[in-house]
């Protein structure tokens, strides 16, 4: 027998295997069991309704969105936060949090009565006859929201860590300050940007409960996939329910594949080492 | 280019890390800084590089004033001790960094970038290493591609900070030697930073010996170990036996041994001398004016023995070290009976409070007249407080 120089891998193995099975996979098996009482051609049926097209459109493209600009936000405040020193840096810090603890559907009521065309921002932005509450964009606020810390706490860990010293020695090779941001900060930091797209991304893409106050649900217009999903079931039709998920589950997962091998490359630098 | 320093003086929170220092380096010139940690020299390294800069002071650079220029203009490469290297980025990347961000109409065409870089590989030896990455590279490869790194960039001053620090001995022998061959090609003036005196004596062709935040002594590896300006440089070169010396008439005398007439003619009643192993003479017979010693231990380290001798007129213990051939040739043992006379020392005299005199340097030779050498009184006698002599004094 080969010995190994770190004792209980039979055990530690074989408990995150059941435990992964019980909380994760359970479920999932459960719900594409469900689903599949549809049958394949039910779920491309389904898929074909021009109603649900347009919720799994928006579900998936307002998260990548949203996504995106968390990453350049979150970028900006985890750079703020771990490189400068100013008074309530640490009341800034803690601030991030918020979106991880409030309740989704009190944000969610929160952003409506701020974005409503009577509310603090929606009013000045009427006059301008902008509309963010009730409609897609509403949609987009509530994701942006939600995502925000997870792409700031991904990253802070990291920014600490970076070197200086590589920083100055760009400096010395002659490098001005945005050089040496877009050639040597942001290159290293792309692996961890993608980490934070893809959490912001899940998050989005599952959140209902801040979403479905802000977004008017107008069939067609501002109505997320979940929202779907809660109608189905209000029907008794559990079966379009779960299969409306397994669609969403397949997309997700097709997503997070894709990011995570954009990270594999990205990374391409710290494998092999000797 | 001559670097010229001008009264540095650099503070942080606490304490001084460059307190008054002036310094002039020469075109084509191998200079090292040495000391211990914490004495400035990496803060002295880091104000040329421009990546620091002092309160008080000038650095003009033929004439010009060099520190208001910014880093990128100053035509510096910087070699760190933990090489600093983009490991996003390709070994060939990482050398062509300095070329890839000039403005367009300074920036070489590609296929010139792609030249340079071959060619600096070949120079550090690393050819056909191009598209590895720096994590895929050794220690001492690593630290030459911060070299050609440093070199594309065509600089007219190479800064080194304990470029061999992070390495291992055998690696580290290897690549000084490298490093002083290419310097003697390249011709490029190169300031570097080490606490190796070794490695500082090895290399450079002058050395600033640093403490505290002063430059204690400047001079060639041979006169900084032959002919210490102060206590601090006495101690902190090579080894040496330190001897407490009682002024007894008009002669200076340690443990019944007389040295030699006062060079001072009686202004001090103490001082302080410092030997060194190798200046140390052995004999089994008895030798005029020679202390008697009981070798108590021998460390044998290859070509050179170093022995430890227990002298009853000094009560502390002397090293010495001669050759090994020698030791056999004399067939001593631990136990045995010696005579020891110092052949050359290094003398300070000492104020009333055991407080060394730097100013006041005798350097004595046994069985040469006395002649001190009075070198110029660069400090205050509050300042020279601050280096107190002590512990090895005898009353």
């Amino acid at each position: 027998m080969r010995r190994r120089m770190l004792p209980g891998f039979n055990l530690s193995l074989g408990y995150s295997l059941s435990y992964l099975g019980l909380i994760v996979l359970l479920p999932l098996a459960a719900l594409t069991w469900k689903a599949s009482g549809l049958g394949l051609g039910g779920l491309v049926e389904l898929l074909r309704v021009p109603r649900t097209l347009a919720a799994l459109k928006l579900s998936f493209g307002g998260a990548t969105l949203a996504a995106a600009i968390n990453v350049v936000a979150g970028l900006l405040v985890a750079w703020v936060l771990v490189r400068y020193r100013f008074p309530g840096r640490r009341l800034f810090d803690a601030v991030v949090d918020l979106p991880f603890a409030l309740p989704t559907a009190v944000a969610g009521i929160a952003l409506t009565a701020l974005y409503a065309p009577n509310g603090w921002i929606g009013q000045w932005l009427a006059a301008f006859g902008v509309k963010i509450a009730y409609t897609p964009a509403g949609v987009l606020v509530a994701m942006v929201f939600v995502g925000f810390p997870f792409v700031v706490r991904t990253l802070q860990p990291v920014l600490e860590t970076l070197e200086h010293d590589v920083e100055e020695a760009a400096e010395t090779l002659g490098a001005r300050r945005w050089q040496i941001f877009l050639r040597v900060i942001l290159p290293m930091l792309v692996p961890t940007l993608l980490t934070g797209f893809a959490l912001a991304l899940a998050r989005a893409v599952g959140e209902y409960g801040s979403v479905i106050f802000i977004a008017g649900n107008i069939p067609m217009k501002s109505e997320i996939a979940p929202l779907l999903i809660v109608q189905s079931l209000e029907q008794f039709d559990y079966a379009g329910a779960a299969a409306l998920g397994v669609a969403m589950l397949a997309f997700s997962f097709v997503l997070l594949l894709l990011i995570t091998l954009l990270q594999r490359w990205s990374r391409r630098w710290a494998e092999n080492a000797p | 280019m001559t670097l010229e320093l001008t009264s540095l003086n650099r503070r942080f929170s606490d304490c001084a890390a460059l307190n008054d220092v002036s310094l002039t380096i020469a075109p084509g010139e191998f200079l090292a800084l040495l000391g211990p940690s914490g004495s400035g020299k990496t803060t002295l390294l880091r104000i040329l590089a421009g990546l620091d800069y002092p309160e008080s002071g000038k650095v003009s650079c033929n004439g010009r004033d060099f520190l208001a220029a910014a880093p990128r203009e100053r035509k510096v490469g910087l070699v760190f001790q933990h090489y600093a290297l983009f490991r996003h980025l390709t070994v060939a990347e990482n050398v062509a960094f300095g070329l890839r961000v000039r403005p367009r109409r300074t920036r070489p065409k590609r296929a010139g970038i792609d030249a340079r870089v071959e060619q600096l590989l070949a120079r550090v030896q690393l050819d056909g290493f191009g598209k590895r990455y720096p994590s895929q590279l050794s220690g001492g490869q690593r630290q030459r591609v911060a070299l050609a790194r440093a070199l594309a960039v065509e600089p007219d001053l190479l800064l080194l900070d304990e470029p061999f620090g992070a390495l291992d001995a055998q690696v580290r022998v290897t690549l000084r030697r490298w490093l002083r061959r290419l310097h003697e090609e390249l011709g490029l003036t190169t300031v570097f930073v080490t606490h190796d005196q070794e490695e500082a004596l090895e290399l450079a062709d002058r050395i600033a010996v640093m403490n505290r935040g002063r430059i204690e002594q400047v001079g060639t590896p041979r006169e900084i170990y032959q002919q210490p300006a102060t206590p601090f440089v006495c101690e902190f070169i090579g080894k040496t036996n330190r001897l407490a010396l009682q002024r007894e008439g008009g002669r200076f005398v340690a443990g019944g041994r007389t040295f030699a007439d006062d060079p001072w003619l009686g202004e001090h009643a103490q001082a302080i001398a410092y030997v060194r192993p190798e200046h140390l003479t052995l004999s089994t017979t008895p030798l005029p004016g020679a202390w008697r010693a009981r070798l108590r231990h021998v460390y044998l380290a290859g070509a050179v023995a170093h022995l430890e001798l227990e002298v009853a007129a000094l009560d502390h213990a002397l090293e010495a070290d001669i050759a090994s051939e020698d030791l056999a040739r004399m067939g001593l043992h631990s136990g045995d009976e010696l005579h020891v006379s110092p052949g050359h020392a290094v003398i300070f005299s000492l104020d009333r409070d055991g407080g060394a005199i730097a100013g006041d340097r005798w350097l004595w030779r046994a069985g040469v007249a006395t002649t001190t050498t009075r070198l110029p009184a660069r400090r205050s006698e509050a300042e020279l407080g601050a280096h107190r002599v002590d512990g090895g004094i005898q009353r």
